[in-house]
């Protein structure tokens, strides 16, 4: 994937000699250090951030009816949408079909955060969802078939 | 185009199982002995379940309740997977339970024989919701081994019930329950 197409960022290794001081050894830069300064006091204190913080504070899904096990697929544009960082984690998790339970633990969200990314992100065209339904008894057969020859 | 598949048969379909029983009984032992990945832990809160009484209130107070919920998965092919959900332990969360239960394929309640009264609550709610289970005695080191018969008295389940021996550490133990599990499902599909 990394093809020649992908100058944005310098190559870590070259920073050294493009840019002879690293920033934050720079000694006058006041806006930097109050920015650090700030967030060493964040980590310090153990600030609380609210669960749906990365929701804007939405706790109702776009999207009714996801259960724990509804699973979650990305399509293929998704990968090169401009999405948030969690939405993109879940995007990238459903390269192949996970469950809800599975993206909340995964990502590091509580359910409820989960369904509300998930819900946006299929009411945005990214995903397709596969909600459980009841099974037939010749697949609830062959689910016991193959659990036995596990 | 790519549609919504929600209502396609077709495509992959998930299938749940949930692992019950009171607490410290071995279920996510039990989880972890058949599951292709490690147990994984999410967190539900009772602000989840506000959401739909839509009261800015509830919302407002800081008396949210956290539940960690156990998983694991179990890829069987390509279009089939199964999730194992164990139940929280120690008090009983209702809306939690309900989504857990809601559409499993059944239940396995696990009993320890030292406090076999610990899973009476969970029986109560799965004969309630006439969800299929079966009865799994993890034989804990130590523990007497009683006989299946004694236990279903102690329980009170009925005949229909499977009561079965398991070890939760034995990934061939817990095949056993599962399929014992499954074969339930289809005498009362049959039914």
């Amino acid at each position: 994937m990394r093809g020649d197409d992908e100058p944005r960022l310098p190559d870590p290794r070259m920073i050294p000699i493009a840019q002879p001081q690293p920033w934050f050894e720079q000694p006058s830069s006041t806006e930097h250090s109050v920015a650090t300064g700030q967030s060493a006091t964040d980590d310090g204190d153990g600030v609380f951030v609210r669960p749906f913080i990365v929701t804007r504070g939405r706790t109702r899904p776009l999207h009714d009816g996801l259960r724990l096990e509804t699973l979650v697929e990305a399509l293929p544009a998704a990968l090169s949408a401009p999405l948030q960082f969690e939405q993109r984690q879940i995007v990238e998790l459903a390269q192949r079909p996970v469950s809800v339970a599975e993206v909340a633990a995964r990502v590091g969200v509580p359910l409820g955060v989960a369904r509300v990314l998930i819900a946006d992100l299929y009411t945005g065209n990214y995903i397709s969802l596969h909600e459980p339904h009841e099974l037939p008894v010749h697949v609830i057969e062959r689910i016991r078939d193959l659990v036995r020859a596990l | 185009m790519y549609g919504r598949s929600e209502r396609e048969s077709t495509g992959p379909s998930a299938v749940k199982i949930v692992i019950s029983g009171g607490f410290g009984v071995g279920k996510t032992t039990f989880i972890g002995a058949i599951s292709e990945i490690e147990p994984l832990t999410t967190e539900a809160s009772m602000t989840d379940r506000a959401v739909g009484i839509d009261d800015a209130s509830l919302l407002t107070q800081k008396t949210t309740t956290t539940v960690a919920l156990d998983f694991g998965r179990i890829t069987l092919d390509s279009s089939l997977i199964l999730y194992l959900f164990g139940t929280p332990g120690q008090e009983r969360f209702d809306f939690l339970w309900d989504d857990l239960a809601t559409g499993a394929l059944g239940s396995v309640i696990i009993a320890d024989t030292r406090r076999i009264e610990d899973c009476y609550p969970v029986l109560d709610y799965f004969e309630d919701k006439s969800t299929p289970f079966i009865v799994a005695v993890n034989d804990f080191d130590g523990a007497d081994r009683f006989e299946l018969a004694e236990v279903r008295e102690a329980l009170g389940v009925d005949e229909a019930v499977p009561v079965v021996h398991c070890d939760a550490r034995s990934r061939e133990s817990v095949k056993g329950v599962l399929v014992a599990l499954i074969e339930q499902v289809l005498l009362q599909r049959v039914a």
